[in-house]
């Protein structure tokens, strides 16, 4: 097997550990996110929760807990989009010539630059999942041993799909594009829409129709699903809403997912194999 | 017949509708050193970029080590090394995993990739910077790191586009031997250049490319002596006059204007030749303003066939120097 994408994947994760301000904000971000917007907001949301009406016998979950799993969600988005943008750093100072010029195959090139990515988002997600845990986020609570293992084990699958998903469509727009700036608004574009319309960090079941449209082809919505389902369980009640999850849903957001990646695959795979430098 | 390791006929390229590389044919023969030798935006670089699967080959007919450009690029891929006009590193990597990560993404075996680095390094004479980032290399260092990674996979032909362009004359000049010591193991060597004495010592064949044309090849001798044995300018108020006079002698092969004066090629000795022309020129009245004798230099073939002059080290050679410099990290 030809497994050049590895050495792309290596020599990617050198530079992410010796590009400390990149290292740096990387890892801080998203504690800071947990920190400041997850401890500020819970007071005041919790506030208004209390005088919700309670169902007998569900659990009832605290915003910090509902909204750390926007907030792993969220971090994956950003780190996924702008995973791609190393390439553009490559095309204009470094080496995608060489790469381009060798007889390894272009798509190791997308391989290895999405597989860092989702390492970076990975390590993020760990991150913020102790850090919550530190902090009184009450994801696993009450689950044994065997069930935080495979609940640990769901959530890296969703966040691993979902990240390759927006990986591929960003070195895909990276690769068509010359200059930083297109691509920065492009993905800060494709943010707010996607970050806005989705269950992260509030409830959508009130949302008007329009949006919720926006919410149901947004791939973000079908990642915070799964979390929530993995970390907190199938059936709680947070922010004044009832949530119960089936099994059949869950898979169902699963293959929506993979779906989303597989397309945006097949985008990223085309502008590859037309790629050229001049 | 000797055999050739690149062939190239009717080669096209555009940027839009702008004809950047307009229909060249040529040859480079296995073994030897070429060089395309011409001004900036002659289309040197579009070619090579053409010829090393970077651009799409639009229109034309190119065999690189035996294989079609068209439908083998991945054998292609794999005949050659390349290094690039601008400077393709990384500046995060160190010496050693720069070329660590080529024969890699080349798909060397790990034994020989060791040895190959190993190797490299002497001929760099970059030993003693194995751990280095390639950032904190000088200039020099670094364009000699590029081509021993483009000489690691052992390629049988290695492009080089202006390896030593904005180096210093010292620097340009151990680059030179390491290119002939390279070439001396035996790989062929395709450069492009636009300073003369380059293309003059290092090569074995020229082509003298402008506007995307190839206006003519052959070895320096060649080129040379197609304009003539020695060369004559001769600065004159009366040209029309001076032009007739030096015509009448059977020394004299062809006669024409030139930004220089009167361009007079000769085939005989011109040392012999230079006091009759000088005595014929004052009996017929022409007042010789200035008047040198010279062999021809491969400048004086540009010039004589484009009626331009290829300069060495002009402003835009700084400009692109500088212009390398700021696109490193
Ligand atoms: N990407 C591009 N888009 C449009 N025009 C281009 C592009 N690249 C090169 N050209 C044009 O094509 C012509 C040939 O360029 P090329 O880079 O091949 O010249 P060159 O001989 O390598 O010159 P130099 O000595 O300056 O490197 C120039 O007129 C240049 O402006
Ligand atoms: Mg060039």
């Amino acid at each position: 097997m030809n497994t050049a994408f590895l050495t792309v994947y290596w020599r990617d994760m050198i530079r992410f550990r010796r590009f400390r301000p990149m290292l740096f904000s990387t890892l801080i971000q998203p504690i800071l996110w947990m920190a400041f917007f997850g401890i500020g907001m819970s007071s005041n949301f919790d506030k208004f929760s209390q005088f919700a009406m309670l169902p007998p016998g569900i659990r009832s979950v605290d915003y910090l807990t509902f909204m750390a799993a926007g907030v792993i969600a969220m971090t994956t988005l950003f780190t996924s989009l702008f995973g791609g943008i190393s390439l553009l750093f490559d095309k204009r100072w470094g080496i995608m010539k060489e790469m381009l010029a060798s007889p390894m195959p272009r798509t190791h090139i997308l391989w290895g630059i999405s597989l860092s990515g989702v390492t970076k988002a990975l390590i993020q997600a760990t991150l913020i999942m102790i850090f919550g845990l530190l902090i009184g986020v009450e994801f696993f609570s009450g689950f044994t041993l065997a069930r935080i293992i495979i609940a640990v084990l769901g959530i890296a699958l969703f966040v691993t799909i979902f990240s390759l998903g927006f990986l591929f469509l960003s070195a895909g727009i990276t690769m068509r594009l010359e200059s930083m700036e297109g691509v920065q608004g492009i993905m800060t574009l494709l943010t707010m829409p996607l970050f806005f319309s989705s269950n992260a960090l509030y409830p959508i079941e009130s949302f008007p129709s329009w949006l919720r449209v926006i919410s149901v082809v947004n791939p973000l919505t079908y990642l915070v699903k799964g979390i929530r389902y993995f970390a907190i369980g199938n059936d709680f009640f947070a922010m004044g809403t009832h949530y119960s999850y089936s099994l059949q849903e869950i898979l169902t957001s699963l293959i929506v997912l993979i779906i989303f990646s597989a397309i945006t695959y097949v985008f990223a795979w085309v502008t590859f194999r037309k790629a050229v430098v001049t | 017949m000797k055999d050739a390791i690149i062939e190239v006929y009717g080669l096209f390229h555009s940027y839009g509708d702008f004809e950047a590389v307009k229909g060249i044919t040529f040859n480079v023969y296995r073994g030897e050193i070429f060089s395309f030798l011409g001004p900036n935006g002659a289309g040197k670089s579009t070619t090579i970029n053409v010829l090393t699967t970077l651009l799409p080959l639009q229109k034309g007919r190119v065999l690189v080590n035996g294989y079609d450009l068209r439908r083998e690029k991945r054998k292609v891929r794999e005949s050659i090394g390349i290094v690039f006009q601008d400077e393709v590193l990384d500046g995060d990597l160190t010496v050693w995993e720069t070329l660590e990560f080529h024969g890699r993404i080349y798909g060397m075996p790990k034994k020989e990739r060791r040895e190959r680095i190993e190797e490299m390094l002497k001929l760099a004479e970059l030993e003693k910077k194995v751990n280095e980032r390639v950032k904190y290399l000088s200039g020099g260092m670094r364009r000699r790191l590029e081509i021993s990674r483009g000489l690691m996979t052992r390629p049988d032909v290695l492009f080089l586009d202006e390896p030593t362009l904005g180096l210093d004359p010292q620097t340009r000049y151990r680059i030179w031997e390491y290119i002939r010591k390279v070439n001396k193991e035996g790989t062929t060597i395709f450069l492009t250049t636009h300073y003369m004495e380059e293309a003059d010592l290092l090569s074995d064949r020229i082509s003298i490319i402008d506007h995307g044309r190839i206006i003519i090849s052959g070895t320096s001798e060649e080129l040379k002596n197609s304009i003539g044995s020695d060369l004559i300018y001769l600065e004159t108020k009366n040209s029309e006059k001076g032009k007739e006079v030096a015509s009448s002698f059977k020394e004299v092969k062809n006669v024409k204007d030139s930004s220089r004066g009167l361009e007079i090629s000769l085939q005989a000795d011109g040392r012999r030749f230079l006091p009759k022309l000088i005595i014929a020129l004052e009996k017929s009245g022409v007042d010789i303003e200035s008047i040198s004798l010279k062999k021809p230099t491969l400048d004086d073939v540009f010039l004589h066939y484009t009626g331009r002059e290829l300069r060495d080290g002009g402003p835009e050679d700084r400009i692109k120097a500088i212009a390398m410099k700021r696109r490193r990290r």
